[in-house]
């Protein structure tokens, strides 16, 4: 039984030979394989691999570029940088956070609600984010916290800049303000690295946020060399940061402080504009928090403060806030009678009111017989009763519009309420939109008659009020501006000049004749203003016994004025609006008159002031400072 | 061959050639450790320098060995290697997670190192021994099996994959040049890529993880994938002549994990570029093609089958290690011989050619008597 194919030594060697070859060849291959593979990632894919390594080696430490300014008309600082020391922790390095927490708790004094509040953000952190613990701090205790970091994990102290507010809360509702970036703002920016970097603020209301890409500037760079495990090894060459640029607003920070002062501790607001060009030279509304405050981070007893005042100092007054106009918008209703073909010299008897069908609409005082003029100096309600009622609400609303009422302005807001300027299309509108508001589809003549003294449907903002009146006592076709200083001045608006003449005519009797705002004339000889008051009900007529003329703050009447100077030559315009300051005449016109004083006569205005500020416990800075001094007692007492 | 009046007989007698490339790769070697370690030669490249030293002296002292000699020693050792492989087993204790190595008070060893030219040298003896008629019979077949069988088993529950890869990648060498049937060969090449999802089921968490990874590395760069991402940047970055010595930033700057032990070729490569990379791949060349020559001319066949799988026991060593730091194979855990730092490496493969050697040195005395 032998097989032909039984295997000798000689077939075996005959085998051996051919495998090794086998092997010797797959060897080769393999060998020509590793040396192509090498060339593949070293050559082909070196560029690829080169910025691989590069990006592993090179890490970029941001170094936040310096804010940009904003300054005032006149090369003022409104919003400046101050150099300052911090403290801050960073997550992922914080081994033992309990005991390093109180270590420098102890050795800056925080309170417990600082305590509370960075535990709630540590608790929300995202480990590289860090974390606040105090900013603006004194060399000392800053000092104290460097000699000791080596034993703090996680601590990380540095030197930088924090925003500063030299007026504080004079122009808090205007440049709002500044914090570190949240969550949502760093995924809105697309996780810009620049907003995680400690000490970097952006803009959070106001101007800071609406400015915000021309303040912020070009992050800068230092490039260093670091090891995987994050150890610094060598530092590179810097990329310099650009600084934010810097913004002069059309604002005149002394007359905007001043007003600010003026207003005192009544909750209101003001805006007084170039009547010439439209640059906004203040823009108030106080009481506002103090924006220095803001950019530390808020406590929480300091916000609900803030948000439980009824004066509602985190409300921007001049365009977030509307307002019945009350008569301040006669001379605007005045001037369309006038434009729709009602003589001037058409009289009106006021006996105290104008009879509607069975309803009686009251005026204010018996006025007697009455032409535009006196209607608007004694701001007879009865003329514009029964004149409006003649022409119609339509003919009316078209010149409301034309003088800038319910119009929202390119301006940087972040946001602008800009109300109604009612009339019967919007009336129909409205009744298919919400019948809570309105109750019948049809405009009927009580509504023209609600209107025609800005009551009713008609709801405007301060700052509406301030154009409506600078395009009265120009002319002029004025848009309201806050960035830049302007020497243009708009077109006319193509009203007759006669027609202007007489409304401004009657303007100036409201303060420097038999007028309304007698009280508040210029203390100059030569220079006069020109204004009309207005005061706005909170309730409905005959709702409580005094009529908005007392009681309780909250149910008072506003006070409204309007006006502009000097009356013979049109330059400043404005609106002063004094919540539950229960009359124009009483309590907004006498603010404009000391504004209007600032601009003249600066050590006359000043004078007043002491003796008001005198009456109010202090300057606006002392009151502040007793007022956060309040709330620290308040946070600690909690 | 150096022949001289001044050098004595035996120095001249002795392969010089492989001597100078292997202490050439060695230096190379040498040159890396010295650069991982921030331009020192501490902690790395002094003591490799002295484990290098020690085992080529042992090596060419080996190459004095008999053949005779070998062969008596070969199954007892066989026997006395898988005892020590289940002793780890039992014993062994855990270094990096893993039992490898075996304690005996002064020195450790890693019994599964010396299984490499173990299992090559036994097998190899086998088939001498089995008449030629039965080499493709079932009789010359399964003890061949049972032999490569078992350390690859005890190795590969260490765990210890590499190993066992290299293992029963060295034994099937020696194996397929004695002549068994193809079909043995082809058989399980097609079952192995058949049951390779079964046994990848049944793996060990970690190594599961570098085969996933290993699939797709960009699946997980910070973590497992780490490993073979920055590898792949270091030897990718490093360009045609590369970034020049001591001017290696992956390795420099701690991005290539294990840049002195694993995954140091990729440090060669960063530093010394394409050019570095080829010269070293060459050098190994050499060596395995040395090996191949030494093989071919053996004049007996257990010198044969060992010298070839001797060989390549050293391929697989140098090609697993460049495929693994290439991305071209799962990250196994081979070191680069006489290049990575550790004395394992280094002695298995000075083993190898300590016995190469030997061999070469019996050719030609057989051949001069001849």
């Amino acid at each position: 039984m032998t097989k032909p194919t039984r295997l000798t030594t000689a077939h075996q060697s005959i085998t051996f030979s051919r495998r090794m070859l086998l092997l010797g060849g797959a060897q080769a291959a393999v060998g020509a394989m590793l040396i192509g593979r090498l060339g593949w990632l070293s050559i082909a894919q070196n560029q690829k691999y080169q910025l691989l390594s590069e990006s592993n080696r090179v890490q970029l430490i941001p170094v936040p570029p310096r804010r940009g300014w904003i300054i005032d008309r006149n090369g003022k600082p409104i919003a400046i940088n101050r150099s300052s020391f911090r403290i801050d922790i960073i997550p992922q390095q914080l081994t033992d956070g309990p005991r390093v927490l109180a270590t420098v708790a102890k050795l800056l004094h925080l309170p417990p609600e600082d305590l509370e509040r960075i535990n709630n953000e540590l608790a929300q952190s995202r480990g590289f984010q860090p974390v606040s613990i105090a900013d603006n701090l004194p060399y000392e205790q800053y000092a104290a916290i460097t000699v000791r970091l080596p034993e703090l994990p996680g601590i990380s102290a540095t030197r930088g800049f924090t925003r500063f507010y030299p007026a504080g809360p004079a122009v808090g509702q205007l440049v709002g303000y500044v914090g570190a970036a949240n969550a949502k703002e760093y995924e809105a920016e697309n996780k810009n690295p620049l907003l995680l970097v400690p000490g970097v603020k952006i803009g959070k209301e106001g101007l800071e946020k609406t400015l915000e890409q021309t303040l912020r500037g070009l992050p800068g760079g230092q490039r260093v060399e670091v090891t995987a495990r994050g150890r610094l090894v060598k530092e590179l060459e810097p990329k310099p940061d650009r600084s934010g640029g810097t913004v002069r607003l059309a604002i005149d920070a002394e007359l905007q402080e001043y007003t600010a002062r003026r207003l005192g501790e009544e909750s209101g607001s003001a805006v007084i504009l170039d009547c010439l060009t439209g640059d906004i030279l203040a823009l108030v509304s106080m009481p506002a928090y103090d924006p220095n405050s803001f950019s530390d981070g808020v406590g929480r007893t300091e916000w609900k403060m803030l948000s439980d005042d009824l004066r509602k100092p985190l409300l921007n007054k001049v365009v977030n806030a509307l307002y019945p106009p009350g008569s301040t918008i006669k001379p605007m209703g005045a001037l369309a009678l006038l434009q729709n073909g009602i003589d001037p010299d058409d009289h009106i008897f006021c006996g105290g009111g104008y009879q509607l069908g069975n309803r009686f609409f009251r005026c204010l005082g018996r006025h007697g017989s009455v032409n535009l003029h006196r209607a608007i100096a004694k701001s007879c309600n009865s003329y514009f009763y029964a004149m409006s009622n003649r022409i119609g609400y339509d003919k009316i609303a078209p010149m409301a519009r034309r003088l800038g009422l319910g119009h929202k302005f390119d301006l940087p807001f972040v946001s602008q309420n800009y109300g109604t300027v009612p009339d019967s299309e919007w009336k129909a509108r409205k009744f298919k939109q919400n019948r809570r508001i309105v109750e019948r589809p049809d405009w009927t003549s009580s509504d023209t008659l609600n209107a025609a003294i800005g009551q009713g449907f008609l709801i405007v903002n301060p700052l509406q009020l301030a154009v409506m009146a600078a395009r009265i006592a120009s002319g002029r076709d004025i848009q309201p501006r806050l960035i830049g200083v302007h020497r243009d001045s708009p077109k006319l608006i193509g009203l007759d000049p006669k027609h202007l003449e007489i409304v401004r005519a009657g303007m100036w009797e409201v303060v420097n004749g038999d007028g309304t705002a007698g009280a508040s004339r210029l203390p100059f000889p030569d220079i006069q203003m020109s204004g009309k008051t207005g005061t706005a009900q909170v309730r409905r007529v005959g709702a409580s016994a005094t009529r908005g003329q007392g009681g309780d703050w909250r149910y008072r009447d506003h006070g409204l004025f309007v006006f502009f100077a000097p009356s013979d030559k049109p330059r400043y315009a404005g609106a002063v609006v004094i919540e539950h300051g229960m009359g124009g005449a009483r309590a907004a016109a006498p603010v404009a008159k000391d504004a209007l004083t600032f601009l003249f006569d600066r050590q006359k205005a000043m004078e007043s002031l002491a003796a008001l500020e005198q009456q109010w416990g202090g300057t606006l800075a002392e009151r502040t400072a007793r007022r956060a001094a309040a709330i620290k007692a308040a946070a600690s007492a909690a | 061959m150096i022949t001289s009046a001044i050098i004595p007989r035996p120095l001249a007698r002795l392969p010089w050639r492989l001597i100078f490339l292997v202490a050439a790769i060695a230096g190379f070697g040498l040159l890396v450790l010295y650069s991982t370690a921030g331009a020192s030669l501490q902690p790395w490249a002094l003591k490799q320098a002295l484990i290098f030293t020690f085992f080529l002296s042992i090596a060419i002292g080996m190459s004095w060995l008999r053949e005779s000699t070998i062969k008596a020693f070969v199954f007892p050792a066989y026997v006395v290697i898988v005892l020590m492989l289940v002793a780890v087993d039992v014993l062994g204790f855990a270094a990096k997670g893993a039992q490898r190595w075996l304690d005996l008070g002064p020195i450790s060893l890693q019994p599964s190192e010396f299984m490499k030219p173990a299992i090559v040298l036994t097998l190899a003896r086998f088939y001498e021994l089995l008449p030629a008629a039965e080499v493709r019979k079932w009789r010359g077949m399964w003890p061949a099996l049972v032999m490569l069988g078992v350390p690859a088993f005890l190795i590969l529950v260490q765990p210890d994959l590499g190993t066992c890869i290299m293992v029963v990648l060295c034994g099937v060498t020696v194996m397929f040049l004695a002549g068994l049937p193809w079909w043995l060969f082809v058989a399980p090449a097609v079952t192995i890529a058949v049951a390779a999802p079964i046994a990848y089921s049944m793996l060990h968490g970690y190594q599961r993880k570098r085969i996933d990874v290993f699939l797709n590395p960009e699946s997980d760069p910070l973590g497992a994938g780490y490993h073979i991402a920055q590898s792949k940047i270091a030897i990718g970055s490093g360009g045609l002549w590369g970034k020049g010595f001591l001017n290696g930033s992956q390795s420099h700057l701690d991005y290539l994990p294990e840049g002195h032990t694993d995954f140091a070729f990729a440090a060669l490569a960063e530093e010394w570029g394409l050019v570095g990379g080829i010269v070293l791949i060459l050098a190994f060349g050499a060596v395995i093609r040395w090996g191949m020559w030494v093989a071919s001319n053996g004049r007996t066949r257990f010198a044969q089958l060992s010298a070839a799988g001797l060989t390549a026991c050293i391929f697989f060593y140098a090609s697993i290690n460049l495929m693994m730091v290439m991305g071209l194979a799962p990250v196994v855990g081979v070191p680069l011989p006489l290049i990575s730092y550790g004395g394992s490496a280094v002695m298995t493969v000075m083993l190898c050619l300590g016995l190469l050697m030997a061999f070469e040195r019996q050719q030609r005395t057989v051949s001069t008597l001849a």
